[in-house]
């Protein structure tokens, strides 16, 4: 039922110029205390496609979405989305500009009874309105701007499949379905570029067949996503291309069918050759 | 040797498991399945204390366990590797698995027997037992959550989807690791995301669906059982 992803045979058509890249990752580098988490990584993403980065647990693709999103300032290289430099950027000021990510460990807000809909609320506020303490603290519930917020996150709650528990807390979800709320919430800031930390984890096999679909719909809307994720059958089947790390250095670069077939792919990191398209293995 | 009966539990007022009936008898894995929020986690917590259920009742060796502390619970032989591993990044790999004794008081004798066990299962570990356990990559950082599990001895182990968000190759060596405790006759009560491979490892399973137990059978059959396949493997 899958289309094998086709990036090199888009990138021959004649378009004229090349399609433009939404994120140029230059040669980049980090270091924690002599441990050298990345080392002159490079890579680009276009507008409108889904990049895998896979690697390796340690290889240092979260520390590269820290980096791309300025919660790390990397030792070298520079970061920059259509031409602009985000590399000295505060995350704020990053994500204004309409990279928006989730995170690895779910990160969701308790306090103070928050729900479910209170958090993907949250999500807004970083584009659209500075006072976070209105809806976290101060539950100031009247006012067209503040109804037409809580219409919009109740959007994304049923765009994701999460709309039933808006009023629930967090901690009382599943962590797959914890992991919903976060991308709803995500999508709440209407990024340019989702940044997604091992989104499908937790997931089942069938529950991950309708993660796709969901994926799909987001890159519909025009969403350009870095995603990185273990699960390959999710990662070959939706991916235009995918960079493989490994100790930190860019191991591989290209569609999945060649990142499937490469031995040093195979070697430190699938463990076997990955069938594209079928169920997982 | 364990025996769930009629378990209702409840987040404030959303009531997340109503009526669970499961069993887990010597030497035997058990693989608990079901959709994300079917509540396969929080009927781990309730077993082993963490969480206490609203009706019912959890029996272990013939005793009354509802209600007991998690400390006497691991005392009387249930060992809960947490889902996400939950290791203290910042101890090393030996205080990590101090800790996993800490209930029992084990004496120091005893102690270095049980590393040199744990070695013998991981030996990665033996490679990394001063370091910080935080410096452990995802599948090395399991090996010692399972690891830390194992150091109170316990006469069972409830797995909570020891195959999150690990690379495929850490996945295989670990699933490596659930077969090697079976050979030990450790009985495992699994729950896992990877379905496929959890049924291919277990004895047994138990379907969970909105707070219930509504099917349960030979693993092998399940495997083959069309609504599973369709539900849970996504064919």
């Amino acid at each position: 039922m899958s289309a094998p992803p086709q990036s090199t045979a888009r990138e021959e058509q004649p378009m004229g110029a090349a399609q433009e890249a939404l994120l140029t990752v230059d040669g980049v580098s980090k270091s924690f205390e002599g441990v050298h988490a990345l080392i002159d990584v490079s890579f680009q993403i276009k507008a409108g496609h889904i990049k895998a980065l896979i690697g390796p647990n340690g290889a240092g693709k979260t520390t590269l979405l820290n980096v791309i999103n300025g919660l790390l300032l990397p030792d070298e290289g520079t970061v920059s989305l259509r031409g602009h430099e985000l590399t000295r950027m505060k995350t704020e000021q990053i994500a204004m500009l309409g990279v928006s990510r989730t995170f690895q460990l779910v990160r969701l807000f308790t306090v103070n009874d928050a729900t479910v809909l209170d958090n993907v609320l949250l999500g807004a506020h970083k584009r659209i309105n500075p006072t976070i303490l209105g809806t976290l603290f101060l539950r100031s519930r009247s006012g067209h701007k503040e109804r037409v917020m809580r219409e919009k996150a109740m959007e994304a709650l049923s765009f994701v499949g999460m709309d039933w528990a808006a009023d629930r807390v967090p901690t009382a979800l599943s962590f797959g379905n914890q992991r919903l709320v976060e991308l709803a919430r995500s999508l709440m800031a209407e990024p340019e570029l989702l940044l997604l930390d091992e989104p499908a984890s937790g997931l089942n096999d069938a529950e991950v067949e309708q993660f796709l679909q969901l994926l799909m719909a987001v890159r519909a809307r025009g969403v350009t996503i870095l995603l990185v994720e273990h699960n390959m059958n999710l990662v070959m089947r939706l991916s235009d291309d995918i960079v493989v790390l490994d100790f930190g250095k860019r191991l591989a670069e290209g569609d999945p069918a060649s990142i499937c077939a490469n031995p040093a792919v195979i070697e430190a990191y699938l463990g076997s050759e990955c069938a594209i398209g079928g169920g997982s293995g | 040797m364990l025996s769930i009966r009629g378990i209702h539990a409840a987040y404030g007022r959303v009531e997340v498991l109503k009526g669970v009936d499961l069993d887990v008898a010597k030497g035997e894995v058990v693989c608990l399945l079901g959709a994300n929020g079917a509540g396969k986690s929080t009927l781990l917590k309730i077993i082993s204390g963490l969480m206490a259920p609203t009706k019912g009742a959890v029996r272990f060796l013939g005793k009354e366990m509802t209600r007991k502390k998690p400390e006497e619970i691991v005392r009387t032989g249930i060992s809960h590797v947490p889902e996400g591993r939950q290791i203290f990044a910042t101890l090393t790999v030996q205080q990590n698995l101090l800790l996993g004794a800490y209930a029992h008081g084990t004496a120091a004798a005893e102690l270095e027997e049980l590393y040199q066990s744990m070695f013998d299962l991981f030996p990665i570990l033996k490679q990394r037992f001063a370091g910080k356990a935080g410096s452990l990559s995802g599948g090395e950082q399991q090996m010692l959550a399972i690891a830390r599990g194992l150091m109170s001895q316990p006469k069972l182990l409830l797995l909570d989807e020891p195959s999150l968000g690990l690379a495929p190759l850490a996945v295989n060596n670990i699933f490596g690791v659930v077969r090697d405790l079976r050979t030990r006759d450790i009985p495992i009560l699994l729950v896992e995301q990877n379905v496929r491979a959890a049924l291919k490892i277990a004895d047994r399973a138990y379907i969970m669906e909105t707070g219930r137990t509504v099917k349960h059978g030979e693993a092998s059959e399940l495997l083959g059982d069309d609504e599973v396949r369709k539900r849970y493997l996504g064919m």
